[in-house]
C-alpha cells in the first residue's frame, strides 16, 4: 500500500533517535581529542629510527646501508654515512648515519622501507599529531627527532617487537657462541702451542 | 490568573502603548507586534537550526554539534557570526539589481505571512476579514524571489535549480490552496481569527479540531505533503539537492545573503506550519477541556514546534523526490486526492450529524487512496528509457 | 484623492514606464510585476481587500511567472540588436490612444449612469461569493470551461511534442 514504506522508514528512524539516548552503544562518535581510539598492531603512519638501550647515537640499530632511501617511491629519505663506525648490537663495528632526514610531506606510509631493511631499525609510527606552524623546516624530521627506544617500540607494536627481539636475540646469542667458539679455539692452540713450546 | 497568563503580552502592549498620546496608540500597538514577531520568529530560527542539526545526527547514530555551548545550544552563535563576516562574492556578470533584491523580497514576503496567524487568543497582528487569501498570495510573492535569484546570478546550474523550484512550487500550490478551500468550505470564512474559533468547541472533552474529521484527516495530510513541498524540504528539496545542483538557486549567493535565503526558508517553514496548525489542528486551542488552563500562545508554539520536529523527522527519513517523480505525486496522485477531499467535505456538511457520515466519508477517502496508491505503485513499467533533449 | 493615492499611482506608473522602456526583458517583467502590486494596493485601498489579494495571488503569483517562464523558454532574455523601439511606433501609438480613447469614454460614461453614493458598499467575502454562485455563475463557469480547454490543448501541444520527437 502507498505509504507503507514511508510508515516503517519513520518507525526505524524514531528507534535509532530514541534509542541513541538510552543506548550507548548505538553511538559510534569518538569525540576527539578528550576521548581517543586506542591505536592498533597494524598502525602505521610516517617511519621511526629504533635504538637499542638509552643513548640514541650508541643503540641506533641503522648502519646506513641506503637501501631504504634507494626503494623509497618517492624519494623523501636523505641518508649520509658516517666517516667513522660504532660497534651495533652484537659488537660489530658498522657505519652509522651522520644525516637521516625523512620529509613526511613527501612519504605516502607504504611501509616499503620498513620491508627493505635488513637491520630491523626503521619501523612504522602511529603518531599523527604532527603538523606544524612551520611549512618547510617543520615536516622534515632528522635523525634525532626520529630516533626512539626500542620499549616505545614495543609499546606501540607489541607483537612485532617481540618477534624482532626474538631473532636479534637469537642472532646476538649466534655470534656470541661463535666469538666464544673462535675465542676457545684461539686459546685452546695457543694453549697447545705454550704446552709445545714448554715441552720441547 | 489563569487569564492573566493567557493575555500576558496582549496586556504588556497595552501598558506599552499607554505611555503615548492617543492618537499614536493604535499605531504604536502594531509596531510594538511587528518588533515581538520580528525578534521572536529569527530568535526560532536559530534555536530549530540547532536543534535540526542534533536531531538529525541523532537519527544518523551520531552526536551533532556539541562543542560551541552546553549541548552545542550557542552554536547559531557561532553561525551568525561565520555569515556576517564572509565575504559577500557577487560575481562579475551577476545582474547586481536583482542579485542584491532577491534575498531581500524573499524575507519580506516570508515575514508579511506571519501577519494574519491568531498565536494566541486575540492574539493576531491583523485580523483580516480574507485572512487565509492574503496568505496564499504573500506565498505566491516568494516565488518570484526564488525565480530572481536563480536568474539573477548568470549560472546555469542556478538557474536550472530556479526553474525546478518555481514548477515544484506552483504545482504544489494547488493542493495547498484546495486543502485550505475545504477548511473555509465548511467554516463558511475565510478569516483565521474565525476558523480558529470553530475548532475551539469540546465535546466530552475532546477537542473539534478539524483533523479529527475523515476530511480533515486527509485534508491535513495533503496539506503537510503539499507545504513540505512549498518550503522545499526533504523529500522534495531538489532545487537546492546538495549532491546535485551544488546548491542550486542560492549558489552565488555567500555570507549575509545566504543566511538570508536560509532564514527565509525556515521562516517558511515556521509560518506554513502555523498556517496548517490554525487550519487543521485547532490553532492555540488546547488539546481537552481541562488544560484551558494553560496559555493559548503555548499551544500554539507547541503544536508548531512539533509540526517542525516532524519536518526534522521526514528530513532525517526520506530520500530525495526526482523532480518528475515530484510532479507525477502532486498532479496524480495529491491533486485528485484534494478535489475528492472537497466532495467528501461537502458530503459530510450536508448528511448532517450522526454516525453515518463519519462511516460514509471514511470509507470513500480510504477506498480512493488505496486505489489511487496501488495504481500510482504499480504503473511503472521497466523497460529502455526514453531521453527528450531540450530543443 | 489622499496622499496613498498619489504615492500608490506614482509606483504603479513609474513600474509601466519601466517594464515599456527598460533593455533587459526580465528585468521588464519585474517592473511589470511592481505594476501589479501597485493595482493590487489601489483596489485594496478602495476597500476590496478580496480583489486586492486576489490580484496578488493570480496576477503575482501566477501570470508573472507564466510571463518570466515565457521569456526564458524563448529566447527573450537576451538584449535585441536593433534596440528595443520598433520601427513601427507611430502606428502603435495611434492604437494605444484609441484604445485609451474607448476605455475612458466607457469609464466616463458609467460614472455617469451610477448615482452619487455617498457611503462607500461595504462588500463581504461572503456576498461576493453569494454573486459567485448565484447571479454571476454563468460567467463563472465559462471561464471555468475556458480554463479547462486552454488546459487540455496546453497537454495535448506537449504531447504532440513528445510524438513528434519520437
Amino acid at each position: 500500500m502507498l505509504g507503507e514504506g514511508i510508515i516503517k522508514g519513520l518507525a526505524e528512524t524514531a528507534r535509532n533517535f530514541f534509542g541513541s539516548y538510552f543506548f550507548a552503544e548505538r553511538l559510534t562518535t569518538v569525540e576527539y581529542p578528550e576521548e581517543r581510539i586506542a591505536p592498533f598492531e597494524a598502525a602505521r603512519v610516517f617511519p621511526f629510527l629504533v635504538f637499542d638501550g638509552t643513548d640514541a647515537l650508541a643503540g641506533l640499530r641503522c648502519t646506513s646501508c641506503q637501501i631504504c632511501e634507494k626503494e623509497c617511491p618517492p624519494k623523501c629519505i636523505y641518508i649520509e654515512k658516517s666517516k667513522d663506525k660504532k660497534p651495533d648490537y652484537v659488537g660489530r663495528m658498522q657505519f652509522y648515519p651522520a644525516r637521516f632526514e625523512i620529509d613526511i610531506a613527501v612519504c605516502m606510509s607504504c611501509q616499503i622501507c620498513v620491508e627493505v631493511c635488513p637491520f630491523e631499525s626503521i619501523k612504522m609510527n602511529t603518531e599523527f599529531e604532527l603538523a606544524t606552524t612551520d611549512r618547510f623546516g617543520g615536516l622534515l624530521l632528522d635523525r634525532d627527532q626520529l630516533a626512539k627506544p626500542n620499549s616505545y617500540y614495543q609499546k606501540i607494536h607489541p607483537a612485532e617487537a617481540a618477534t624482532v627481539d626474538a631473532r636479534l636475540g637469537e642472532e646476538k646469542a649466534k655470534f656470541a657462541a661463535k666469538v666464544k667458539a673462535t675465542s676457545d679455539a684461539a686459546a685452546a692452540k695457543s694453549a697447545a702451542k705454550a704446552l709445545e713450546g714448554a715441552n720441547g | 490568573m489563569i487569564g492573566f497568563f493567557d493575555q500576558i503580552f496582549v496586556l504588556l502592549q497595552h501598558w506599552i502603548v499607554s505611555f503615548l498620546p492617543a492618537a499614536w496608540q493604535s499605531a504604536a500597538g502594531v509596531l510594538l507586534a511587528v518588533v515581538a514577531i520580528i525578534c521572536l520568529f529569527p530568535a526560532l530560527f536559530a534555536l530549530t537550526t540547532v536543534f535540526e542539526r542534533k536531531g538529525i545526527a541523532r537519527i544518523q547514530n551520531r552526536l551533532g554539534p556539541n562543542r560551541v555551548g552546553p549541548y552545542g545550544l550557542l552554536q547559531p552563535i557561532a553561525d551568525g557570526i561565520k555569515s556576517l563576516t564572509k565575504e559577500d562574492i557577487v560575481p562579475m556578470s551577476a545582474d547586481a539589481a536583482v542579485h542584491f533584491l532577491a534575498p531581500v523580497v524573499m524575507v519580506v514576503a516570508v515575514f508579511m505571512g506571519f501577519a494574519v496567524l491568531p498565536m494566541g487568543r486575540n492574539m493576531v497582528l491583523v485580523d483580516m476579514d480574507a485572512g487565509l487569501l492574503f496568505y496564499f498570495a504573500i506565498g505566491a510573492s516568494a516565488e518570484l524571489a526564488v525565480f530572481m535569484a536563480g536568474w539573477s546570478s548568470r549560472n546555469k546550474y542556478s538557474l536550472l535549480g530556479a526553474m525546478r523550484a518555481v514548477a515544484q512550487m506552483i504545482s504544489y500550490e494547488v493542493p495547498l490552496l484546495l486543502s485550505g478551500v475545504t477548511v473555509v468550505m465548511i467554516t463558511g470564512s475565510l478569516s483565521l481569527t474565525k476558523i480558529v474559533a470553530a475548532q475551539n468547541h469540546y465535546s466530552y472533552g475532546l477537542p473539534h479540531w478539524y483533523i479529527f474529521t475523515p476530511w480533515g484527516c486527509a485534508g491535513f495530510l495533503m496539506y503537510a505533503i503539499a507545504a513540505t513541498a512549498e518550503s522545499n524540504r526533504s523529500p522534495f528539496d531538489l532545487p537546492e539537492g546538495e549532491s546535485e545542483l551544488v546548491a542550486g538557486y542560492h549558489t552565488e549567493y555567500s555570507g549575509f545573503k545566504f543566511a538570508l535565503f536560509f532564514l527565509g526558508e525556515y521562516l517558511a517553514m515556521f509560518s506554513i506550519s502555523g498556517l496548517g496548525t490554525t487550519l487543521f489542528l485547532g490553532g492555540w486551542s488546547a488539546p481537552f477541556s481541562f488544560l484551558n488552563w494553560v496559555p493559548s500562545w503555548i499551544w500554539f508554539f507547541s503544536k508548531l514546534m512539533l509540526s517542525i520536529f516532524v519536518f526534522i523527522w521526514l528530513r532525517g527519513t526520506l530520500p530525495r523526490l526526482r523532480q518528475d517523480q515530484l510532479m507525477n505525486f502532486a498532479w496524480k496522485f495529491v491533486l485528485p486526492m484534494c478535489l475528492l477531499n472537497l466532495f467528501v467535505a461537502a458530503a459530510w456538511r450536508f448528511m448532517g450529524d450522526g454516525w453515518l457520515r463519519w462511516v460514509v466519508c471514511s470509507a470513500v477517502l480510504i477506498a480512493a487512496y488505496v486505489t489511487l496508491g496501488w495504481s500510482e505503485m504499480h504503473r511503472g513499467k521497466i523497460g529502455p528509457r526514453s531521453y527528450r533533449y531540450a530543443e | 484623492m489622499s496622499i496613498v493615492f498619489y504615492v500608490l499611482t506614482t509606483i504603479t506608473v513609474m513600474g509601466a514606464l519601466a517594464a515599456m522602456l527598460l533593455k533587459n526583458t526580465v528585468h521588464c517583467a519585474l517592473a511589470l510585476s511592481v505594476v501589479f502590486a501597485g493595482l493590487a494596493f489601489l483596489f485594496m485601498s478602495l476597500d476590496a481587500q478580496y480583489a486586492g489579494w486576489a490580484q496578488v495571488l493570480v496576477y503575482i503569483g501566477a501570470v508573472a511567472i507564466l510571463v518570466v517562464f515565457a521569456i526564458l523558454l524563448t529566447k527573450g532574455s537576451e538584449t535585441p540588436k536593433d534596440g528595443v523601439f520598433s520601427r513601427t511606433w507611430f502606428v502603435g501609438l495611434v492604437i494605444a490612444a484609441g484604445v485609451f480613447a474607448v476605455l475612458g469614454w466607457a469609464v466616463m460614461g458609467s460614472m455617469k449612469a451610477l448615482p452619487q453614493l455617498t457611503a462607500v458598499p461595504q462588500v463581504t467575502n461572503l456576498d461576493i461569493g453569494n454573486a459567485l454562485v448565484g447571479r454571476y455563475v454563468l460567467p463563472l463557469e465559462i471561464v471555468a470551461v475556458l480554463l479547462t480547454a486552454a488546459m487540455i490543448g496546453a497537454v495535448i501541444v506537449a504531447i504532440h511534442e513528445k510524438e513528434g520527437q519520437k
